[in-house]
């Protein structure tokens, strides 16, 4: 007769309640599993005092595995007598325990504190001399050294020494506004591993007549200084103006509340001191509908006649861009943008003839590679 | 006796019977298969002498194509049946232009046929044969994949099935391998190099503005302040993934047939790169009865977890016209389905996709209290208060001053793990989570596996208290997606290796102090659960889910020697550093 969905000689150890399993690991049953048959015994007296329903385990037809999913399935539906929980009743009372979803929760308890006790008398050791040293080795002695110590380079590679590149547009805009419009990019580039990369960046804004304004490249090695920041330094060339070269120290990063931060000083071949910050905050609206907004601010430490410079706060940006991720790398955007010439910075500019503020409706392509 | 009895013998995946020796298939001819067509679903291969052949073709899966790495033709690749008690050369011809490798996952097999380029052997060459001969020592469901570089995404996998020497404890009248898996017509470095360039990149539940996660402000910006995301479940989700059955999309109706009254063993395997699967059956009990491919104590649930190389057999009773096998990925971002059919064609209703998870206080290792306290925690997490998808969270996270905590006390942390940007988290308290049935699953109302459920069958032949104790930290850096053991990306210790002696019995302790759960396999061994089950029992496994912020316990035998592949078998965490090798020293020798 195959009634049973385990063959007989397994059924007394099938027939043993989790929580009986549970029971005798702290030492109140330590044979359940040899003597099946007192289990049994046991699990059909149990299974008599429950009264969950037997078509909650539908799956098993024998009387026997009846008896033995019943218990279960009471401990799974919460008719379970507060006597059989002994071991976890607390304060709560156990009916609280029997009402949740399954009875492993009590089982969490148990053999915690169980593996707790037993590794408490485990000590932490290095490993034994017979453990051996060196290298891994082992396939040499079949395959050969020589036949394994591509592979096993490759291994080390593959496993943790990936280089990537990336090639970030985060703005490439045309900027309405009073006056003439104008053109904006702001892009930055990386090789590397995780924690040491260089990087290549550039920004600049120009006019709708083709003329540049502003312009620069940067070149940097950076090195992870945190999990969330690199620290930054390399080397800064404007593209308009007076020529002039920088060296450039930053970091750049994820601050907390997810600020993307970027700050960098400048000091430049003529002995200048300019630094840069800027900092953006991605909204999501939905999961493609984005608002970023950010803020820029530019200080200096001197007046720059020839560049336009004021000491202090040379300028200020803000700007609010919405954008939408037709997919991660290519997200169209509108916004606006407004910025401010402050203190000698808005003299010089005055002096030039331009304003020393300006409001730019802006639309552009956000991507990446 | 309502008993099919050769129906073992059928074993079949998507309706494809078991072959021994059919027409010869292109592919076995020789040749590549580029550019034709790689088929779903696989054949059964047995017999003392197996040839498999690695090619590369085109997939298609519900109208999405993509490059894709097939095994004789198919993806997944052949079913081998075995035999315990004898033995098996198995013959891997590969017809790729680069390398290639096959790791029999979960058979105890000689280190150097294990099949891990670099580790065990040096990897087989492109148009090279290369054969591995070995006994067969144990029954069960395992499976079979690639080792080499990241071919497992691609296609190269597929189901192992051992049959026991005596009679095997479990009785079914149908028995069926379900192996799941993912597609993604990416190539699977461009996938790589996606996760490191944009965190969160596959990921299209996160919280947003018009979200309808139960958060409230306060922990939006307590989120925010640890610069984490509670959507953080898997870092490769359906925004990209078709859910595979047997290498079917949900839309392609995998069958499995049964007749009314029929035990059906359903042996299923987490064969996917990346991917949690929540299995069910809606309105069947489901008894597991082996986890990895070794026997256990029936345990009746409605519901279990399987991580990522796992596998888990289960015993049901189909009734009615049909039953639907859901295996919803862990995320809830997709599904991969198959149907126990009376009849060809009966279908039953397919659930919806179930809200998505959210990461807790408890994944982030933040459990206070002592031992008691623990047990508090578990009476709120189950009395209803109102935190959404908690597991053994002690309190709502609103009602937490986190003020004064940092996320990062590398002070906590042991000599061993080396600090450094790759770290982004340390778990605060962290605590023995095998009682917990895995992120999102806590308050489904019925009852879900957990690995303190799973208890031996036969008892274990090593009653040996651990001499030692070897303490493992999982670590990662979610921002620059870094993995690593220890603070230690495999590239930084490769000439480092875990250490064992010969026979040496060790408890090893995994603590996870990141926020993602990782199923942590180690080659050649089994290692049993510390999880409290009786004693000499303990439920023994090759590959363990350490859940986030807390810590699992196994006691190892170290009893074959050489040098074993130790990872997380999540792919992308595995390539991103997470590996390490285990040396288990020569009998008697110094290694």
């Amino acid at each position: 007769m195959r009634t049973s969905i385990f063959s007989a000689f397994l059924l007394g150890a099938t027939a043993t309640p989790v929580l009986a399993q549970g029971h005798s690991a702290h030492g109140n049953q330590q044979t359940s599993a040899e003597t099946g048959k007192d289990d049994l015994q046991d699990e059909e007296s149990r299974a008599g005092e429950d009264t969950a329903e037997a078509a909650s385990a539908p799956a098993v037809r024998s009387d026997q595995a009846d008896h033995h999913a019943m218990d279960h399935g009471s401990m799974a539906h919460g008719a379970m007598e507060p006597g059989t929980v002994e071991d976890t009743a607390s304060g709560d009372g156990a009916m609280d325990h029997s009402a949740m979803n399954h009875a492993a929760v009590d089982h969490t308890a148990m053999g915690h504190s169980v593996s707790e006790r037993e590794s408490a008398l485990i000590p932490i050791l290095p490993p034994p001399p017979e453990a051996g040293f060196g290298p891994p080795v082992a396939a040499d002695a079949i395959w050969g050294a020589e036949a394994m110590h591509d592979s096993r380079g490759a291994l080390a590679r593959e496993n943790g020494r990936m280089m990537t590149a990336g090639l970030f547009v985060d703005r490439l805009e045309y900027r309405s506004r009073e006056g003439e419009d104008g053109y904006l990019w702001d892009a930055s580039g990386w090789y590397g591993g995780d924690l040491d990369r260089i990087w290549l960046k550039s920004e600049g804004e120009g006019r709708a007549s083709g003329d540049l304004e502003h312009a620069f490249v940067t070149v940097l090695y950076g090195r992870a200084v945190s999990p969330w920041f690199d620290a930054r330094v390399g080397l800064r060339r404007d593209l308009t103006g007076p020529t002039r070269t920088y060296i450039d120290a930053g970091i750049q990063g994820l601050a907390p509340y997810l600020f993307e931060l970027e700050a960098d000083l400048y000091l430049s071949t003529n002995g200048d001191l300019t630094a840069r910050a800027e900092v953006e905050l991605d909204q999501s609206i939905t999961q493609r509908l984005i608002l970023q907004p950010r803020a820029e601010i530019a200080l200096a430490v001197q007046d720059v006649p020839e560049l336009g410079i004021g000491a202090g706060i040379d300028t200020v940006e803000t700007g609010l861009r919405l954008r939408y991720e037709i997919a991660r790398e290519l997200a169209p955007y509108v916004g606006v943008a407004q910025e401010w010439k402050l203190g000698g910075s808005a003299d010089f500019a005055r002096a030039a003839g331009e304003e020393a503020s300006a409001t730019n409706v802006v639309v552009g392509i956000r991507f990446w590679f | 006796m309502s008993t099919l009895p050769l129906s073992r013998r059928h074993l079949l995946g998507a309706g494809t019977f078991g072959i021994g020796a059919l027409a010869m298939p292109a592919w076995a001819r020789g040749g590549a298969i580029n550019d034709s067509a790689i088929r779903a679903g696989f054949d059964e291969v047995s017999g003392t002498s197996i040839d498999l052949t690695v090619g590369e073709g085109m997939r298609t899966v519900q109208g999405r194509r993509g490059r894709g790495i097939a095994v004789n033709g198919s993806v997944p690749g052949p079913l081998l049946r075995l035999k315990e008690g004898t033995s098996v050369r198995l013959n891997v011809r590969n017809t790729l232009d680069h390398d290639s490798s096959v790791h029999w996952h979960g058979l105890l097999v000689p280190f150097y046929l294990d099949g891990v380029p670099g580790v065990s052997f040096p990897g087989i060459s492109p148009g090279e044969t290369f054969t591995a001969e070995f006994p067969v020592r144990q029954a069960g469901t395992y499976w079979w994949h690639s080792h080499s570089a990241l071919q497992e995404q691609a296609g190269h996998y597929g189901p192992i099935v051992v049959d026991p020497a005596g009679p095997d404890p479990v009785e079914a009248d149908r028995d069926y391998v379900l192996l799941l898996s993912e597609f993604t017509p990416l190539d699977p470095h461009t996938i790589m190099k996606k996760l490191k360039k944009g965190e969160g990149y596959f990921n299209y539940q996160q919280t947003s503005w018009t979200d309808d996660y139960p958060l409230d402000a306060g922990q939006r910006l307590m989120w925010g302040r640890m610069r984490m995301m509670a959507t953080d479940i898997l870092d490769v989700t359906g925004s990209t993934y078709t859910y595979l059955a047997n290498g079917h999309g949900p839309e392609e109706g995998l069958e499995f047939a049964f007749s009314p009254g029929e035990r059906v063993r359903l042996r299923v395997i987490n064969g996917s790169a990346m991917s949690f699967f929540n299995v069910r059956i809606p309105g069947a009990v489901m008894h597991v009865v082996a986890a990895d491919g070794q026997n256990v104590r029936p345990v009746p649930v409605e519901e279990f977890q399987i991580g990522t190389a796992e596998t888990y057999d289960i015993v049901v009773e189909p009734v009615g016209e049909a039953m639907t096998i859901v295996a919803e990925a862990m995320d809830r971002s997709g599904m991969a389905v198959a149907t126990l059919a009376r009849r060809p064609g009966a279908r039953a209703a397919i659930p919806p996709l179930r809200e998505p998870p959210l990461l807790t206080v408890a994944d982030m290792g933040m459990n206070h209290g002592s031992g008691a306290g623990d047990m508090e925690g578990m009476d709120h997490a189950a009395m209803g208060h109102d935190m959404p998808a908690m597991t053994t969270a002690p309190e709502p996270m609103g009602g937490m001053d986190m003020g004064g905590m940092s996320m990062r006390d590398t002070s906590l942390l042991p000599p061993t793990v080396k600090v450094g940007p790759g770290i982004d988290m340390v778990a605060m308290n962290p605590v023995d989570r095998m009682g917990d049935p895995g992120i999102g699953l806590d308050r489904v109302g019925h009852r879900v596996l957990t690995y303190n459920d799973l208890v031996s069958l036969v008892r274990n032949d090593d009653p040996r208290t651990p001499s030692r104790m070897l303490e493992i930290h999982l670590t990662g850096n979610m921002e620059r997606y870094m993995w690593s053991f220890d603070g230690k990306k495999y590239s930084a210790v490769s000439d480092d290796p875990i250490r064992f002696a010969y026979d040496e019995r060790v408890r090893v302790k995994l603590v996870n102090d990141t926020m993602m759960a990782h199923p942590i396999h180690l080659h050649g061994h089994f290692f049993e659960l510390v999880n409290g089950a009786p004693e000499g029992f303990q439920p023994q496994k090759h590959t363990v889910i350490v859940q986030p912020g807390g810590f699992v316990q196994f006691d190892l035998t170290a009893d074959e020697p050489g040098d074993w592949a130790f990872h997380c078998h999540l792919l992308y965490h595995m390539h991103s550093g997470m590996f390490q090798v285990v040396s288990v020293a020569e009998p008697g020798g110094v290694g």
